[in-house]
């Protein structure tokens, strides 16, 4: 087909010949857009074109602007055209705004596009358009409703979007499929611009993708698609629907008409097998639903069209991301294969895509296809060559790093493009400084060869980590002092050639690397380096920042004597430059070249370098801010929140009429925004900033060493490997490899072979392919998902519940890198102690509770002590008491601070054989205790006495992100006497209002607030009419539900406020309006208002 | 998502140009000044996609072009988009062309930019791919052609 096109493309003249195409040339005689293509094609240079152009707008805009112009569509479509070419035509915004908003049908039509191509999101002319769409959505003309809904995902104010919301979401019942296919892109455009505008219509989404129409349902996977990504663990129930979904897909269930080249929707096919994969990822239990039908597609993909291709390719991914199983990963490797080899670029190119993806999981693929990659690292194009060499990439090891970087540097000459560049370039630095020690003078080398092609490009940080490297060394003295002479001769004749080629950056570092180190070498005189580096200074294109570094070289280099005359020239040049920083520069250089003890003081030679210690809080700085605040300064406001406030102020009132507010407060809103006398209400953000803290230490360098360690043990040693790669024959003489194919070779064949021998070594044993951070062996990476909740979430608390004293502090870092299992401390303990450890994790992706230990009153059991069958003091504390199975009254065991406080149901969390876990929440004034109830129900785990002993965890939580629903994941790991490890995972869900306190203000101080407040959301709830007076019956039943508190109620008005625990406070404005009561919330937290609305809802439609 | 697409012709002339993220004009200009330079460099038979402009969002993009006769069709597009799939739509969207203006060439583009721009608006909606089926396109532009003509014959 796509030569039929192409033929037809080719057979009409390239350039404009008027006359030979006959609609065309209809249509050009007459109209004014055609004069003035045909003019612009006629003209010859750049500048004749702006002015014809120019002239053109001209006469657009006169003709524009006089009223009823009958030719306003063809006016827009030219102004369209010079926008197209680069020209501004902004006084057409309006008139396009007036043409969608009055215009016929097809004006509209043209009025609606012009806007779309105008415009975007945040231009204020787009606020006119809002009443349009609003009308057009809510006209019988479907043609008038498919355009707005066009516009709207197109581009849309964010703020507006509640405006329209409704009417949007009263598409998704349209009996035409087009429009609720639109209103379905629409949803998601909102979603991806304010996700929480449309949290509440997530029910919606559903029914969208069990629609009977099938393009209804592939719009919806739009919207899956991205939730998923966000937060996988929330979809996890819609695997089966997803999997059905294909099934049928596959099968060919659908409709003819849905074929593509005689393949079944294969856009709908790729975008199902995506969301498995993020489904399936790291998801035993989810993937092996979806086993099955991968291998059916896998085999229904006959390849004989493209797009099969693509369906197989998504399938190859999807099987490798997911749980592996091993026929499919065959089948799947087998495609790759046919990837790989396949005479179409378009195919190779996924191939090695592919492999790059896989090679980490399966190295052994990379061998099997060696002699193709070594045929595309010579491709001719050059986008193979890049994508061969990021497979590379993946694939270096201690051996054949040296060729893979040689093969960088090969393509890093002949690459133009920049993105390109500063990309390899830092993967090249970030191999050589992977194995500098190994190849001392092939390391520096390189790097000489990273800083002069990348030039000043390149990440800052690549010459950094390079000095840092050299001057902190390795464990060998000598090593160290080889590799740093090694630097200091390769920069030396670097210098006396042409240094005013190298870059800026090249140039820094060689300064400071013979400052620092040519004392190392031995014949040479300080005075010859002190006159290259002087000639530096004097070379034109050298920067300032350049400068700066020579002359630190210079001031260690400088011994007096001989040298004095270079040295006082140089820092009298400089004592007087403009620059400041060379100006200081030459002053130290002066002092300390003629105080050598005072040098020697300040710049010793060869010191080690001091680790600095930096307090990044600036707590020093407390008393000074305390002062500045009590003497009446403004409370300091971050960049962002200086920037909102400003928008805010800048930005038109959005308010429509109907809502006003009292006067008092509307007339005084703008301008009191930037008052400095606000009140400092962001302490909820430097709360955050500590808590993160928190996480960071506990997370921190254990965390991260835990996991490294065992990679990098594992890079060492080598395997022998049931396949044998030719490399590991030896590096002489493996011309006699054993790849398959072993004919006689001809002489190009054997040096790719040796190429092969050399690229290839060492790859045969998985081990020694885990560079990367992320190919550890495959079961440590399903172990660490079980508990690490993924990405999205965050671990928060860990907790060791175990009344043996004797667990120290290492154990509990053990735990948070889930190596459990292999903890020593889980081994010595094993005998007596059954251990508890329980973590909390929120795995709602937007919202991050967090929970705080505490008290250190959570007591656990401890057998060893009550095998006897006494309770021993020292022992399980006032909540363990032995009990029987059966009747546990949970409520008890409450811990007894707590039983004053009301508590939430206990709810049963999950079981197994041995342990219930249950849970509740209390509400504290200042907090939310989370409360759990860990009771050991087996029988076998203490082996004489049968015994239920409850054990009871409180955690606080606190909201750092609101949510509707904030939901805590946690696992409880124990350990049974007889020493096996188990786990148990567990979730509960806590909606927002149980964070929600009622907050005492006086209307005063409300005002005050209510004008500092930047985030704010709006909505009508439905009255309760049963009532005389609705309006305080429904503040009434919203108090009641969802403790808030009544600051005031003034006629038909009343004004509630509340706060999130104790330090976020969130105000509402309550009118009585036409039947409604419209609410408007305010608050300083950015998620609050939208879900403190939704808890609105729900509060009154439950009554 | 769709991030941009450009149709120029071989010497570069913009023939339609919608972006569904926002950059300046000038910014516009210049990514297509420079998705020319590096499309127009390639030989016909290397493959179909590029990468790593710098200009539209770095790493995470792709170029997909296909090029027919005197026309460049480019797709800028992020990762959660297939390169194979887009590649099909591309050729989805020229044969939607093609059954629209009866022989499309690169003249028709040109002077009817704006109906150009209301099929593209069937098969793309605000960067998310709206609709693959060719006869279904061609209903939805069918049906705006027929209120076209029905509202120039009120006219006369």
């Amino acid at each position: 087909m796509s030569d039929v096109v192409e033929k037809t493309l080719t057979a009409l003249p390239s350039l404009l010949s008027l006359d030979s195409h006959p609609g065309s040339a209809k249509l050009s005689s007459t109209s004014k857009l055609g004069n003035l293509i045909r003019g612009i094609t006629e003209l010859t240079s750049k500048h004749e074109e702006e002015k014809l152009i120019q002239h053109e707008l001209l006469a657009i805009k006169e003709q524009v602007s006089s009223p009823n112009t009958t030719m306003m569509k063809e006016l827009m479509v030219r102004s369209i055209y010079c926008e197209m070419l680069g020209y501004e035509a902004s006084f057409s915004y309006i008139h396009a705004i007036k043409l969608a908003q009055q215009g016929t049908v097809l004006e509209k039509r043209v009025g609606y596009l012009a806007v779309s191509l105008f415009l975007n999101e945040s231009h204020e002319l787009l606020l006119l358009l809002v009443n349009t769409v609003l009308k057009d959505l809510q006209s019988t003309n479907l043609i008038e409703v498919c355009m707005a809904l066009t516009v709207v995902s197109q581009m849309f104010p964010k703020d507006m979007i509640p405006a329209i919301l409704p009417l949007v979401e009263e598409k998704l019942n349209h009996p035409k499929e087009i429009i609720r296919r639109k209103a379905v892109l629409a949803l998601y455009k909102f979603y991806l611009i304010a996700p929480n505008q449309v949290q509440h219509i997530h029910n919606k989404f559903r029914k969208a993708l069990c629609d009977k129409d099938p393009g209804v349902m592939t719009a919806s996977l739009h919207i899956y698609l991205q939730m998923i990504q966000e937060n996988p663990e929330a979809y996890k129930d819609l695997t089966p629907s997803f999997v059905t979904i294909l099934k049928q897909v596959v099968g060919g269930k659908l409709p003819m008409d849905f074929n593509y080249h005689t393949v079944p929707a294969p856009w709908l096919q790729i975008q199902l097998l995506r969301i498995l994969s993020l489904l399936g990822k790291n998801d035993q239990s989810t993937s092996e639903v979806m086993y099955e039908v991968l291998d059916e597609s896998l085999q229904r993909a006959e390849m004989n069209h493209n797009i099969t291709y693509a369906i197989l390719y998504e399938c190859v991914k999807c099987i490798y991301t997911i749980h592996p199983k091993s026929d499919l990963l065959e089948k799947a490797a087998k495609c790759i294969g046919n990837f790989v080899l396949s005479p179409k670029i378009n195919l190779k190119y996924l191939g090695l895509k592919a492999l790059t993806y896989v090679v980490q999981q399966d190295p052994k693929l990379a061998l099997q296809h060696q002699m193709t990659i070594i045929e595309c690292l010579d491709h001719p194009d050059l986008i193979i060559k890049r994508e061969t060499l990021e497979l590379l990439f993946r694939i270096t090891n201690g051996q054949n790093v040296t060729v893979i970087v040689e093969k960088m540097l090969e393509f890093l000459c002949i690459s133009e493009d920049d993105h390109t560049t500063i990309d390899l370039v830092g993967k090249v630095a970030e191999l050589a400084e992977k194995y500098p020690l190994k190849y001392n003078e092939w390391f520096i080398e390189t790097m000489n060869t990273v800083f002069s092609l990348g030039g000043d490009m390149m990440q800052p940080d690549i010459p950094n980590s390079f000095l840092k490297l050299l001057s902190e060394g390795f464990d060998s003295v000598e090593e160290d002092r080889k590799l740093r002479l090694f630097a200091v001769n390769s920069y030396i004749p670097l210098l006396r050639g042409e240094p005013g080629k190298l870059p800026q950056r090249f140039l820094q570092v060689i300064s400071w690397v013979l400052g620092e180190y040519s004392h190392l070498r031995e014949d040479l005189e300080p005075a010859e380096v002190l006159s290259l580096l002087a000639k530096l200074l004097d070379m034109k294109n050298s920067s300032s920042e350049t400068k700066s570094w020579v002359l630190m070289a210079m001031t260690k280099l400088c011994k007096g004597g001989a040298d004095a005359s270079v040295t006082q020239e140089v820092s009298e040049t400089y004592s007087s430059s403009l620059d400041t920083v060379l100006r200081q520069r030459a002053h130290e250089l002066q002092y300390l070249s003629q105080d050598p003890e005072l040098r020697a003081r300040v710049l010793p030679r060869g010191a080690k370098p001091e680790t600095l210690e930096v307090d990044s809080s600036l707590s020093f700085l407390d008393r000074f801010v305390s002062e500045a605040l009590a003497a009446g300064a403004a409370p300091y406001k971050p960049p962002h929140q200086r920037q909102e406030e400003l928008d805010q102020s800048k930005a038109l009132s959005l308010e429509p009429y109907g809502l006003s507010l009292p006067i008092s407060m509307s007339s005084c809103s703008i301008t009191d925004r930037q008052s400095p006398t606000l009140l400092s209400m962001s302490s909820g953000l430097s709360g955050d900033t500590l808590k993160l803290d928190g996480i960071k230490r506990v997370w921190g360098r254990e965390g991260y060493l835990a996991q490294r360690e065992p990679v990098e043990e594992a890079a060492q040693v080598e395997v022998p490997s049931p396949i044998q790669s030719p490399g590991r024959q030896g590096e002489g003489d493996s011309l006699h490899s054993q790849t398959p194919t072993q004919t006689p070779t001809p002489e190009p064949e054997q040096e790719k072979q040796q190429l092969a021998s050399s690229l290839f070594v060492g790859l045969a044993s998985q081990s020694s392919v885990s560079l990367m951070g992320k190919s550890e062996p495959m079961p440590q990476r399903f172990r660490r998902k079980a508990k690490g909740q993924g990405l999205g979430s965050s671990f928060i608390a860990n907790e060791q519940i175990s009344s043996s004293l004797i667990s120290p502090p290492s154990a509990v870092d053990n735990l948070l890198c889930n190596n459990l299992l292999d903890s020593n401390n889980a081994s010595e303990l094993a005998e007596q102690t059954s251990q508890l450890s329980q973590s909390l994790t929120t795995a709602n992706g937007t919202c991050h509770a967090e929970a705080e230990l505490t008290e250190s009153d959570t007591k656990g059991c401890n057998p060893a002590l009550r095998r006897d069958n006494c309770v021993v003091a020292a022992g399980p504390g006032p909540h363990n008491d032995p009990g029987r199975l059966t009747e546990v009254c949970l409520d008890s065991y409450l811990p007894a601070e707590l039983s004053g406080l009301s508590h939430s149901e206990i709810a049963p969390l999950c079981a197994n054989q041995s342990l219930n876990l249950s849970a509740c929440h209390v509400q504290k004034e200042d907090s939310l205790i989370l409360v759990v109830f860990i009771m050991n129900s087996s029988e076998s785990a203490i082996q004489q006495i049968r015994l239920v002993s409850i054990t009871v965890g409180q955690y606080s939580l606190t909201v750092k992100r609101p949510a509707v629903h904030v939901e805590v994941v946690g696992t409880v790991s124990y350990q049974l006497p007889a020493g096996t490890s188990q786990s148990l995972q567990f979730s509960y869900k806590v909606p927002l209002t149980s964070f929600i306190r009622p907050f005492v203000v006086s209307t005063e101080e409300y005002g005050t607030m209510w004008l500092s407040f930047s985030h704010d959301t709006k909505q009508n709830l439905t009255l309760i009419n049963d009532n005389q007076e609705p309006l305080t019956a429904t503040l009434n039943a919203l108090k009641k539900k969802l403790q808030l508190h009544v600051v005031e109620v003034i006629g038909m008005e009343g004004i509630v406020a509340c706060r999130l625990l104790q330090d976020l406070p969130c105000l509402m404005h309550c009118r009585v309006n036409a039947g409604w009561l419209a609410v408007w919330l305010r608050s300083p937290v950015p998620d609050l208002p939208d879900c403190l609305i939704y808890h609105c809802q729900r509060a009154l439609q439950s009554l | 998502m769709i991030k941009a697409i450009l149709i120029f012709n071989n010497h570069g002339k913009p023939r339609l140009i919608r972006f569904y993220q926002y950059f300046a004009e000038d910014m516009q200009q210049q990514i297509i000044r420079e998705t020319f330079h590096l499309v127009s460099k390639r030989d016909d038979n290397v493959c179909n996609f590029l990468e790593g402009g710098s200009l539209i969002g770095g790493s995470d993009y792709k170029l997909i072009y296909r090029h027919y006769a005197t026309l460049y069709f480019v797709f800028c597009v992020d990762s959660s988009e297939s390169e194979l799939g887009i590649l099909d739509l591309i050729q989805v969207f020229v044969e939607t062309l093609d059954k629209c203006f009866e022989n499309v060439c690169e003249l028709d583009l040109i002077f009817h930019m704006d109906k150009v721009h209301y099929i593209l608006q069937e098969v793309v909606m605000g960067g998310m791919v709206l609709e693959t089926n060719m006869n279904e396109i061609v209903a939805q532009v069918e049906v705006q052609n027929r209120m076209e003509k029905s509202e120039l014959c009120n006219q006369n």
